[in-house]
């Protein structure tokens, strides 16, 4: 184990005792990331070669020079005694969706693959306020439009570094990748309907979807504003909830960022389960998705070894005291997707409409004779598939004549999905949950170009994930093992409002239970080549 | 309900989203879309009482949550002319764009 396998807290432990320096941590994750990415995406479109299909692909941007100096800057203060923060020293990279002032901000477009930001986000500056170092900007579904990350204008796209031809997920697939493997402990993500927790269950690390309002969305180039939640990812859940309680909190440059206190999340949080009620539901169990054929909606159960991953952690919670809560409804769990395609696209439209070639981003060469058609040229140029069918479905839902039977609808819908929360949660009610257990995904990660082109199966991978971004409630994805491809899988913790310490707390205890099995010792696929290849 | 996006619908929401496509983008975006649309009809099939309240967002912002709106107050930026940089035509401190077309009302 070299130290950029290490977690976050520990580096920064072991930078205080000054048995390590920022610097050779930096040196260290820059090493990692030499023997394992391969080249950033970028937009040249040389095609992939066969050295390429080997690589992981995580970033776009590597901001070295900048994490170097950040480092120096770091371990001067340590020799002159003062406190360099709370995440001193803690290597993180962050979704390409996030503005870091003189950076490239691209969200993987080409529409803004030459637009450096004029000022940072608030979950980055904070981050790099108290010490942590970012080491570049990882690449995404363009405009964190997909699951799997091959929608990038930014090829090659990330890979899966358990096994690289298959994805690594989506949107976040980058920041996910770059954890697993082990480039650095901590990324900055964003979960729209499940973006942090499908990637991080498809790469065997842990994400978190804070709270709607939680993290400031301040410097988030926006996709649908009402879903969107920055958040962790991380190799450890202490790890995330170290990351969280920085980057959470109120933001005079948001005025969706809740007011509420922000607990200490790291307090307590080997305290463990007993007495906690934590709830098992069919509606997780099973998917629903159409046949993408004939179209017609298909029910089935999910596949046996993510059921049997999920069931295996009730009963060690149980065994640690939990009391687990069966047959637990959650009834309108599968009309998140079909609410999602109409809400998330009309915000998306909305959203897009900035992207015009006149303030800043591409403009089109061809000549134009008028403003609008040097609209639609650059909007054509600039834009990939997805935002194309994003901006067609928006505008389409949300017209006149059918906003009532679509756009209304699908808000109600949410108020539905989030009634189903709000019971089981209800600390008077019949079910009083602690939180759900549930699988992350209804399948490990798939192979690239499996289901890339079908915008219907794809959104279909966020089935189990969107139900929690409509109500608005967090959520955090944990490694529960592997499958008998030795592809993850991800088992999911949904909590309350604003209970995310809950959800810490149980997924530490998860980590302790499961320290010792033979799976948390197997390493992805890129390490074990880089080691036998140093 | 099987209403379908013709290719007259179509070509009027790509001309009101100011895109412009290949045949070849055209077709697969269009058979896209209905699919998709196949998807959100499954909404149509839940009883929803006309008195369930739409829900904006998931969390609701009560106001000892949220953060009182600020002063409406002018913050100098310390450097415009770093943003006005980001624009692909400028003169002159102005954004330049090709003429913007006029229609004579009536």
């Amino acid at each position: 184990m070299e130290t950029c396998d290490l977690n976050a807290l520990e580096l920064t432990r072991l930078l205080k005792k000054r048995e390590v320096s920022a610097a050779e941590i930096v040196e260290n994750c820059l090493r990692r990331i030499a023997a394992v990415d391969g080249r950033p995406g970028a937009m040249d479109n040389s095609g992939i070669s066969a050295e390429d299909r080997q690589r992981v692909h995580a970033f776009i941007t590597l901001t070295e020079s900048e994490a170097r100096a950040q480092a120096a800057e770091i371990d001067k203060k340590l020799a002159a005694g003062e406190d360099p923060g709370p995440l001193a020293g803690m290597p993180f990279t962050v979704k390409d969706i996030f503005c870091v002032r003189g950076t490239f901000s691209t969200a993987a477009s080409r529409i803004l693959a030459n637009f450096k930001a004029p000022y940072t986000a608030t979950p980055v500056k904070r981050m790099q306020d108290d010490g942590a170092i970012m080491l570049g900007k990882v690449n995404l579904d363009e405009f964190t439009y997909g699951s799997s990350n091959e929608s990038s204008a930014f090829q090659p796209s990330p890979r899966n570094p358990w096994k690289t031809d298959h994805v690594p997920g989506g949107s976040s697939g980058g920041s996910a990748a770059s954890v697993a493997a082990g480039e650095a402990p901590l990324s900055l993500g964003t979960d729209t309907a499940g973006s942090i927790r499908q990637p991080a269950a498809f790469c065997g690390v842990v994400g978190v979807k804070p709270t709607y309002g939680r993290v400031s969305r301040y410097g988030l180039i926006a996709f649908a504003s009402s879903l969107d939640c920055p958040g962790p990812v991380a190799r450890s859940v202490r790890d995330a909830a170290a990351m969280l309680q920085v980057i959470a909190g109120r933001d005079a440059h948001d005025a969706t960022a809740s007011t509420m206190e922000v607990p200490d999340y790291l307090e307590g949080i080997e305290d463990g389960v007993k007495g906690m009620r934590i709830g098992l539901s069919p509606d997780y169990f099973r998917i629903t998705y159409p046949d993408p054929a004939s179209g017609e909606l298909l029910s089935q159960p999910l596949p046996l070894e993510i059921e049997k991953a999920v069931r295996d952690t009730a009963g060690k919670l149980a065994a640690m005291g939990a009391e687990i809560v069966e047959d637990v409804p959650m009834p309108n769990t599968r009309f998140g997707i079909p609410a999602y395609f109409v809400i998330s696209r009309v915000e998306a439209a909305s959203n897009l409409h900035r992207y015009d070639g006149v303030k800043y981003g591409l403009r089109t060469d061809m000549v134009s004779t008028d403003l609008r058609q040097m609209y639609k040229h650059t909007r054509n140029e600039g834009f990939g598939l997805q935002p194309k069918l994003r901006i067609l479905m928006g505008m389409y839902v949300s017209a006149a004549q059918y906003s009532e039977q679509y756009y209304r609808r699908a808000m109600q819908v949410r108020s539905l999905i989030r009634t189903d929360f709000v019971t089981v949660f209800d600390a008077k009610g019949k079910y009083r949950l602690d939180a759900l257990l549930t699988p992350t995904t209804p399948t490990t990660a798939f192979k690239m170009e499996a289901v890339y082109g079908d915008s219907v199966l794809m959104q279909y991978a966020d089935q189990l994930t969107v139900p929690a971004n409509h109500a608005g409630i967090p959520g955090i994805s944990l490694p529960g093992g592997l499958d008998g491809d030795r592809l993850p899988i991800g088992i999911q913790l949904l909590g309350a409002d604003y209970h995310e310490k809950t959800l810490f707390r149980i997924g530490r205890a998860y980590e302790m239970a499961t320290e010792n099995e033979p799976w948390r010792t197997e390493t992805p696929e890129v390490l074990q080549r880089m080691n036998k290849n140093p | 309900m099987s209403e379908e996006i013709t290719r007259e619908v179509f070509d009027h929401l790509v001309d009101l989203a100011a895109l412009e496509l290949t045949e070849e983008q055209a077709e697969y975006l269009r058979r896209q879309l209905n699919n998709q649309l196949k998807a959100i009809h499954e909404l149509e099939a839940i009883p929803i009482d006309r008195d369930v309240a739409i829900s904006l967002h998931g969390v609701p912002f009560e106001e000892a949550e949220s953060a009182p709106p600020r002063q409406d107050e002018w913050i100098k930026y310390p450097d415009p002319q770093e943003i006005m940089g980001q624009a692909p035509q400028v003169e002159d401190g102005y954004i330049v764009v090709p003429d913007i077309p006029h229609t004579e009302l009536k």
